[in-house]
Formats: C-alpha cells, structure tokens, sequence
C-alpha cells in the first residue's frame, strides 16, 4: 500500500505496540529549554532514574535569557536566572551537551537544532515546546511535548502515542512580490482555521513549499502548531541536503552518502491516501496579517478591519466583538491606516539569515518613524554573526533599529522586552493571544519585510508601496 | 500519579472558544522550577485587574464557582504553547475535570498525566451543561462509567476516552514506570537502528 511520509516515519520508529494500538515510539533528537524542563529533571532525581541517552539530546537556554548587549554581565531577574542555572546544573550532571548565553552557537532552541545538523530527515525529534513542529520542514517527524514527556524521553528515549491522521496541504504556483514564506503559512491558517489540524499531521506539498528556501519550510512549518496540528512535514529533497551538507552534526563521508540515499525514499508515495485534503493558490495570496486575538484572525494588508456583525454564528460574533475591542479597532477601518508603537522582528517563525535580509532591505536608507521602538533579534549567535558580516547590523542601526543578542525575547515576553498596556506591534511571531507579547499588548503577526515596513511608516503598510 | 475514578463537584462555566495556554498561566508564572503553586494565577489576567485585586465579573472569584472542582468551556480549550503549567495550575487551584466540544492536543495529552480529566462532548450537550452550570448545579463525572450526570436533572451524556488512558488515570499509574517494563525492546530497537541507519 502507498504510504505517506509520516507513516513511513511513523512505521519505522514503533519499538512496540500494544493491542488498543498505542504505540512507543523511539525519539531520536531531544532538544531541552529552561522552562519547561526543570520539573522533569526534578522527577527524575526523585524516582532515581538516569537519562538515557544524553548523547541524542542538546540543551540550550532561550525563552528567558536577556537580548540586550550587556548579558554578559548575568541575567538581573532573580527568576530567570534561577531558571538558566537550574538548567546548566541538571545538564552538567546527566551529561548532556549545552550552548551556554555566552556560546556563539548558543539561540531559539529551533534556530540551533537545524542550524546544527541535529535534526535529519526521517527521525523524530521533540522538544517541550510546541513550536518543535519547525523541524519538520527537513521531514522529520517533529512535535511538542509537555514535562511528563520530557521526563519520558529523559528516561527511555520514547515515547507513547497513538497515531495522528494525515492532512494534505498543497500550495500551487508562484508567489507574488512581496509575499513570502509566513503569508502562506498564515493564509493557510486562514483558510482552515487554529482547529483545523487539531489530530493531524500537516504534509506540505505543491510547487508553491518545493520553491522554498529551507528558512522558508522551517516558517511554514514553524506555524503548523498555530493551525491545530502537532507536527508539519515537507518532504525532503535537494535544498534539504544542500542545506545540511557541513553542518556540524550532519553525518559525513560514506555515512552522508548512505543517509542521503535512504532520505530519497522518504516522500510520500504516489496514490497516498490523506484522510484530509486542502489546496491553496499560492498566486492568490497578499501580504497578510492578523487583525485580532488569534492566528486565524487574518487579512489581506489591502483589506479593512472585518465587522462582527456581518457574521451570524453567535459564538463567533462575540469571540470577534472581545478580539476588536482588545485590539482598539473599528470595523471598517482601513489595515493600514494603524498605527504602531513597537516593531519586533525575530522568534522561532522568522529570525533566520533570510529574513533579516528580507528586513534589512526594506530598512535600508529609511528610518524607523517617530515614536515606534524597533527590535531585532536574530535566532541564533550564528545568525548574528551571519548578519554582521553582510553588514545587516550597520543597516539597522542606521536606520534607528535596535540590534540585539538572540533569544526568545518579544515573543513571548518572559523576558524584559515585552509591550506595556495598550501598545501595538508588529511581529514577525507566530501568536497574537491576548497578553502574549506583555499584558494588555496588541500584537498583529506579519513577514519580517512586512514588519520592517511597519518600523519606518509607524502604521501598517503594504510593503510593495515601498519597493 | 493522582487516580480519577469519580469526581462530584460544583461545575464552573467559561463560555469562551480559544481559551489558550497563555490565557491559563501566563508566561510570567513559567520562571518556577515546581509544579505546584500555580493554583492562584489560574487565569491570571482574566482573574486580576493590574493593579492586583479580583476581577469581580470572572466566574472564579464568585462565590459560587470558588470551589469548583469542574470546567465547561467553549471549544479548542487548551490552544497554543506546551507548557504542563496549564493542567498544572488547574489541578492546584482545584480542577479535576474540564468538559469542552473540543482540546488541542498537546494540552489534552497533558491532561492525563497529571491526573485531570478532559471530556469531550457535542456542542448541544455543552449548552445544555453550561446553562446547568450557570444555575450552581452539581454534576457528577464517572471515569469508570464514562459518563456525565446530574441529578436529580435527567441528564446523562456518555463519554468517551481511550482505553489505555482511561487505564492509567483510573489506577493512577506513571507512564514511564509502564515503559520501563520494555527496556528490552528498546534495547535491541538501539541495535538495530545503529546497523540500519548509523548516522542517527
Ligand atoms: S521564539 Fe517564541 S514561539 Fe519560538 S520557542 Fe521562543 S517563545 Fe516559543
């Protein structure tokens, strides 16, 4: 029978199957954050069990970590700090490798994974965090996981599932100028809903995802989770490998030769069955946005805010009323007649070389306007490093941009950036929840060049005006 | 773990769609190395004003609803991050049990390894539950029977949850003392994953 990538992912990594059909699944890569791996560690100790194999697993510390210059000096909150030192204790202890603040290779946990050559096509790989689905664009079967599983992981290296269904989502053609990787990822958000993949997992097919850049696939990917789906996959293939040929912990020699090979039987099979289908026009999508308080929440850049009472699901129109009037807008206004006071380019989503690049041309020889704060934070100390040497950095601060050290940062606000009541931003993230970027914030999710044509405006802007 | 066999309490009800990890414990409760204590910022922004005291309209801080030991909610509860914080505050402040239409799935998951039930029921039955739980009625959940009830009212709304779940919360058995019985299997699974495919 035909098979699709996941299950032959799947398939292959069943160590045992009990008779109502869960399965242990064998994980191959096992990527720890401060945050949510303390209380798992802690179990550990407590039950005096060992980790298994710390030589699949990789640490490194984001979410709480500072972007300012002068981290070197050591994180001020008592809190995080704490956090950041729990960690390093407990890795040093099992013996598992950790890229400390100070490390050039040292970013968001899904920057370094990839960046490393730590996530290959065909294995499994999960973190406790449920952005892990970024992974999956090198068709690795890549999925978040809370702290009991972390623990499970820590101690036996799998894991116990059922299996999800399959979903296709299939972008034809080619995009216009100035949509990218993260409107199609919102546009299918759009289109299918935050539900939409709940019990699935998301194959990405179609010329529109093979036209992409591996940053581009880790986007799309990334955003799998925001669509309901705990993991998203794009089949491997030459960009994949060109991608990973060097990297640190890419296999090398005969065993690269041997791994690509087997890596080419991966996709998915002719006449595969998907228990779901969906298709987009990639020529179709705009320069998108979210107007409100959840990823689905999206629009054309061109597009005006929606009205709730245009809607007739009763349910919905309330759940739209309470997104606007977080949000401060009116029905009937025009998108880019808003206004915004702060400019986050960076996260898991897009904080890659290729989307500072994207950034950095549209900041070129402008200016961030009056009275908005604009940040950017690069993914990884490798990425920063990247960016220098092609000169971003010197474009962004010339152009009044904030250029910092890589972490988390704005997206989530654990850390000391984060919006004040009532501020409005343009993000580059993947979640517009109410509170996500700091209590009471506004947050509209868009592309980095989007993002960065917000800072030299200080509204929303379509950035073909701009080219 | 801690077992759920039946579970009689007052139910509490959050008509709300989409309610998120972030909406349940916000990231600022996420620096703690423990899993307890995160009972009092459940909700935190809805529960507070910022200035700290209680938001009198939210259904927590009402007189009612203070104890309440059960959940209704509106669907896809549980969106976004995979912090275990989320059942964990739940079960510290209390809750035992959430019934929606619908659960993300990492949040669902995460439900059952810390001993808190989450049931899914059509929407009608929702409705008609949350109006039972605006008026301050008791309802009854019966892992064993799978079953919702509320007495003396005519209601009885079955439920269904897998086996091998259902299993480990009525025994409150851990997963990893389950997997542990299988160290072989992972053992030679090793193996032969080193001959087949070395460079993993
Ligand atoms: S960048 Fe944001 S979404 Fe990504 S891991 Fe960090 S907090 Fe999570």
């Amino acid at each position: 029978m035909p098979k699709t990538l996941y299950d032959k992912i799947w398939d292959i990594h069943v160590v045992a199957r009990q008779d109502d059909g869960t399965c242990l699944i064998y994980i191959d890569r096992h990527l720890v954050h401060e945050v949510t791996s303390p209380q798992a560690f802690e179990g550990l100790r407590m039950a005096g069990r060992k980790v298994r194999r710390a030589d699949l697993t990789l640490a490194v510390a984001d979410h709480n970590v500072p972007t300012t210059p002068d981290r070197a000096q050591g994180i001020r909150e008592p809190e995080s700090r704490h956090q950041v030192e729990t960690l390093a204790e407990n890795v040093r202890e099992s013996g598992i490798e950790y890229y400390a603040m100070n490390d050039i290779r040292q970013g968001i946990v899904h920057i370094v994974g990839p960046e490393q050559g730590f996530t290959l096509p065909g294995t499994t790989v999960v973190c406790g965090d449920s952005h892990t689905s970024t992974h999956g664009a090198f068709g690795a079967l890549a999925f978040g996981i809370g702290t009991s599983e972390v623990e499970h992981v820590l101690a036996t290296q799998t894991l116990l599932m059922k299996p999800y269904k399959n979903m296709r989502v299939e972008v034809d053609g080619v995009l216009s100028p100035g949509v990218t990787a993260k409107d199609i990822v919102l546009a299918i958000i759009g289109e299918i809903g935050t539900a939409g993949g709940t019990g699935y997992v998301i194959e990405y097919t179609g010329s529109a995802i093979r036209a992409l850049s591996m940053e581009g696939r880790m986007t799309i990917c990334n955003m799998s989770i925001e669509a309901g789906a705990r993991a998203g996959l794009i089949a491997p293939d030459e960009t994949t490998f060109a991608y990973l040929k060097g990297r640190p912990k890419a296999p090398k020699g005969e065993a690269w030769d041997k791994a690509v090979a087997y890596w080419r039987t991966l996709p998915s099979d002719a006449g595969a069955k998907y228990d779901k289908e969906v298709k987009l026009d990639a020529t179709k999508i705009a320069p998108t946005i979210t107007w409100g308080t959840s990823p689905e929440d999206v629009a054309p850049i061109t597009g005006i805010v929606p009205d709730p009472a245009m809607t007739k699901d009763n349910v919905k129109k309330q759940s739209m009323q309470r997104a606007l009037d977080y949000m401060g807008l009116t029905p009937g206004m025009k998108l880019t007649d808003v206004t915004v006071d702060k400019v986050f380019i960076g996260s898991c989503t897009n904080s890659r070389i290729e989307d500072l690049r994207a950034a950095a041309q549209v900041a070129r020889g402008r200016h961030v306007a009056k009275n908005v704060q604009a940040l950017v934070v690069p993914g990884s100390g490798l990425v920063k490093q990247q960016a220098e040497k092609e000169g971003l950095d010197k474009i962004f601060l010339e152009a009044g941009f904030e250029w910092r050290e890589p972490g988390c940062s704005m997206c989530l606000a654990m850390n000391e950036d984060r919006l004040d009541p009532g501020e409005r931003c343009a993000s580059t993230s993947n979640r517009n929840f109410e509170g996500r970027q700091g209590r009471s914030g506004r947050t509209h999710l868009m592309s980095p060049a989007m993002a960065a044509a917000a800072a030299v405006t200080g509204r929303l802007t379509d950035v073909r005006e701009l080219t | 773990m801690q077992k759920f066999t039946k579970l009689t309490g007052v139910a509490a009800p959050l008509p709300m769609v989409n309610v998120d990890t972030d909406a349940i414990i916000p990231k600022q409760f996420l620096k703690t190395i423990k899993r307890t204590g995160l009972g009092k910022n459940l909700f935190n922004d809805l529960r507070y004003t910022p200035d700290g005291g209680e938001n009198p309209d939210f259904v927590l801080n009402q007189p009612a609803y203070r104890q309440a030991q059960i959940l209704i909610a509106g669907a896809n509860f549980g969106c976004g991050s995979s912090r275990e914080h989320a059942p964990w505050a739940l079960q510290d402040f209390g809750i035992r049990c959430v019934i929606a239409p619908s659960f993300a799935d990492i949040f669902f998951n995460n439900c059952f390894k810390n001993g808190l039930l989450p049931v899914v029921l059509p929407q009608e039955q929702i409705d008609q539950l949350m109006e039972l739980a605006k008026q301050g009625a008791a309802l009854t959940v019966d892992l064993e029977t799978q079953c919702v009830t509320a007495y003396p009212r005519n209601i009885n709304f079955s439920f269904k949850t897998d086996a091998f779940r259902r299993d480990c919360l009525l025994n409150g058995l851990d997963d990893i003392g389950i997997t542990e019985k299988k160290t072989a299997a992972i053992g030679s699974y090793e193996e032969r994953q080193k001959a087949e495919r070395p460079w993993v």
